[in-house]
């Protein structure tokens, strides 16, 4: 097993060693969202918001976690199927398992790398310090890391299923994810049916507890016990998912079809 | 017959109402090359991809090394191959990095030597350290036949491998499988649509149409058997009629 996640590491890491376009990308929108953000932050800051700049600039660099291993996840399945190569790892000995391990991998790289970029530049343009988070940084990140992880592996459940015609899913579920996290904003804000939705995600307990560390009242148990419960359900859920999809296309004969469209 | 490496028993796949595979049973013997052939839609492909556990099958079984494909996929997966004209590799990586990364999906340990001698057996050694994608489709074709050699498979599945390649490349490529199928007794399953390069390359062949098994023998046999003087001419007749003789004979 550890030669085959080993030969997809390699894979990944020849792919972003040869495209300029593809490792400039890891560092494009994240800082450019950073300077967006954060300019928006300074602004709120002096007219009337004390603390946007934690809050918001915080936000930002934590929801990048959730989102690049979601994709990276995701756009190894989709790449594999432009790309026609997908026949060739299905007809590979690699298991399903360890083609999410090793994109999972992949994804903590491609969540580490503009973190720390983004915490460094966060630091030097806003004066904002991540790490101020404390002992609570940890566990938002690897719950964060984890549901990132259980999207990702849905989402490419999804991509394997539908082909390319569910390509928008590869960009499009984290930014349906977004407004109900309350990332930006307390879940307190939201309507309703919205804030039933939002505490069903971990996501919103990870952000509701950064709000609530950068206020000032401390790391709450609760909130982590309630992220990682929901971190293992979903991960659950969207590995039984990933299974059922790759049984339903190999009952209907799209796997062979995928790599050929 | 030898002790088959290959037996597929009742092997049918239905796609809702329509039937791909019905009712298929053959057996390939250690070392055989056999051509698997038919007109578009006869079933060839969704053989194949029942045979690497691609597909599930909806009735019947495929055994290959006497292991359920289903059941002992992974176990079949590390002892066979696949190539075909329909599917790439990775455009981004050079013909080295591509052969490296599938070499440890393989588990090869020292994958060098192994990736050289192949290059050097397709004669594409000059060119593992170009891009992928910048290789002309007969290139691209032997890269990918390197490919499905690496794991030193017992079996090898071939689809159409030398559609689209002019016919100095493609008579390498026949060249180079018979003789590793001679060298290292490598079972072969081939479709391809180029029936003179079938009757040069397959001991045997096995002629589908609409999912069913219509012919097999060697390719001298079939003809006879069809009074046809080439293979192309018994494809034509299987592929018009959907049976070995013609209709009107067999009403005569």
């Amino acid at each position: 097993m550890a030669s085959r996640v080993l030969g997809l590491l390699l894979r990944y890491a020849y792919l972003y060693r040869r495209s300029l376009a593809r490792s400039m990308e890891l560092f494009f929108w994240p800082v450019m969202d950073l300077l967006v953000w954060g300019f928006l932050s300074v602004y709120l800051e002096r007219v009337a918001a004390p603390r946007a700049v934690s809050y918001l600039v915080g936000a930002l660099i934590l929801w990048d976690v959730l989102y690049r291993c979601q994709q990276a996840i995701t756009l190894a399945v989709t790449e594999d199927i432009w790309v026609k190569n997908i026949i060739n790892l299905f007809v590979a000995p690699v298991r399903p398992a360890e083609l999410m391990v090793a994109t999972s991998i992949v994804g903590v790289f491609k969540a580490a790398i503009p973190g720390v970029l983004l915490t460094v530049l966060a630091l030097v343009l806003y004066d904002y310090h991540l790490l101020a988070l404390g002992g609570a940084l940890a566990p938002f990140l690897a719950s964060l890391l984890l549901f990132g992880w259980a999207v990702g592996i849905f989402t490419a459940g999804l991509i394997l299923r539908f082909g390319q015609s569910a390509e928008a899913l590869v960009w499009g579920i984290p930014f349906v994810l977004q407004p109900f996290s309350a990332v930006f904003y307390p879940v307190a804000v939201l309507p309703g049916w919205a804030r039933t939705v939002a505490l069903v995600l971990p996501s919103t307990h990870v952000f509701e507890g950064m709000r609530a560390v950068v206020a000032g009242e401390g790391l709450r148990g609760a909130t982590l016990i309630a992220a990682f419960g929901l971190n293992a359900f979903y991960l659950l859920a969207g590995s039984l998912f990933f299974a059922w999809m790759l049984r339903r296309v190999r009952e209907k004969g799209y796997l062979g079809k995928l790599g050929m469209e | 017959m030898a002790q088959p490496v290959i037996e597929v028993t009742g092997l049918t796949k239905r796609f809702g109402a329509t039937t791909a595979v019905d009712d298929l049973s053959f057996a390939v013997p250690r070392g055989e090359i056999l051509g698997l052939l038919g007109p578009n839609g006869a079933g060839k492909t969704t053989t194949l991809q029942l045979l690497l556990g691609l597909t599930t099958p909806t009735a019947g079984q495929a055994r290959v090394f006497g292991l359920d494909v289903q059941r002992r996929r992974y176990d079949v997966l590390q002892r066979v191959n696949f190539s075909s004209a329909y599917i790439s590799l990775p455009t981004n990586l050079t013909g080295w990095e591509n052969l490296h990364v599938f070499a440890r999906l393989y588990g090869l340990r020292r994958p060098r030597p192994r990736v050289l001698a192949l290059a050097e057996t397709f004669g594409i050694a000059d060119l593992l350290d170009r891009v992928t994608g910048a290789l002309s489709s007969g290139q691209l074709t032997r890269l990918n036949l390197c490919k499905a050699f690496l794991n030193d498979p017992e079996v090898l599945f071939l689809d159409e491998p030398t559609a689209s390649l002019d016919p100095d490349i493609a008579d390498v490529v026949r060249e180079t499988l018979r003789a590793q199928q001679r060298q290292r007794g490598v079972t072969i399953v081939y479709t391809s649509h180029n029936m003179r390069e079938v009757e040069r390359l397959c001991d045997r062949v096995l002629f589908l149409s609409r999912g069913r098994e219509v012919a097999s023998g060697t390719p001298r046999d079939v003809m006879e058997r069809a009074r046809q003087q080439t293979l192309e001419d018994v494809f034509i007749r299987i592929a018009r009629d959907g049976r070995l003789t013609d209709s009107r004979e067999a009403e005569g």
